[in-house]
């Protein structure tokens, strides 16, 4: 597992990289809760550009950091979402639980 | 059924075969011309089957899991994960879904994922001796 974060104006970016899968989700898991509980910010966004692969522990992670998120009061946005990750998440219905922007191909 | 091609690997129930065992099939399947969509499908629905064996199947020891693919005739793809593991009493019941029994990093969606991304999906089970996974997905034949 190996992701970038930066804090902008109360809005916390998480950029997510590669294959997510059970064998990396639960590090993902337990460092995007870090970063909400460290910087509590207003919109928490999850950066999906970099990632190629996501199955059902995705959603995991997904549903984890919108968990925390909603603790908060604050929202959370997926943004750069490319084709397989997103037909997983619409297989699943998060699409209607989270606001997803999808990659421009 | 009549099949043109086949492999067979067995490896043990560590996660980071996970990734091994969808790369695997998708190379394998390569040879069908598969699209983009249709390859995707087919890794996610290989990496809950194999993830659910390392999850469920295997929850406290390492086990073999034996994953075949094979062509049939009519331009399918046939995959089959098996386990030796602790089995599934109620099939009906893990099916449904976001039922789990893996806790707050597990979503309940593996099977109902392998549901809607294969053509079909077949599960037996018997307590305490394992659970035999079939899946097939029918690949479109391109120009």
């Amino acid at each position: 597992m190996h992701f970038t974060s930066f804090l902008e104006e109360g809005r916390l970016t998480v950029a997510l990289n590669g294959e997510i899968d059970h064998h990396c989700a639960k590090a993902y898991i337990q460092a995007i809760a870090a970063k909400i509980e460290a910087y509590t910010p207003d919109v928490c966004i999850l950066d999906f550009q970099d990632v190629s692969f996501v199955d059902s522990s995705g959603i995991a992670v997904v549903i984890n950091a919108l968990r925390s998120m909603t603790q908060i009061e604050g929202k959370l946005l997926l943004t750069g979402i490319s084709p397989q990750p997103m037909r997983v998440f619409r297989a699943s219905g998060i699409d209607k639980l989270v606001d997803i922007k999808e990659a421009v191909s | 059924m009549k099949f043109s091609n086949y492999m067979i690997l067995e490896f043990p129930s560590k996660s980071t075969n996970e990734a091994f065992a969808r790369s695997a099939v998708a190379c394998f399947a390569a040879q069908l011309d598969p699209t983009l969509e249709e390859l995707g499908d087919i890794r996610t629905a290989v990496s809950e089957a194999v993830t659910n064996c390392i999850v469920h199947a295997y929850p406290e020891e390492l086990g073999t899991i034996i994953l075949r693919c094979r062509i049939l005739k009519d331009n399918t793809l046939d995959i089959v994960v098996k386990d030796k593991g602790v089995g599934i009493a109620d099939i009906e019941q893990a099916r449904r879904p976001s039922y789990t029994t893996g806790g707050s990093e597990r979503s309940g969606m593996g099977f109902t994922i392998m549901e809607s991304f294969m053509s079909s999906l077949e599960i037996s089970s018997c307590p305490g001796k394992g659970t035999t996974v079939h899946m097939r997905r029918k690949l479109s034949r391109r120009q």
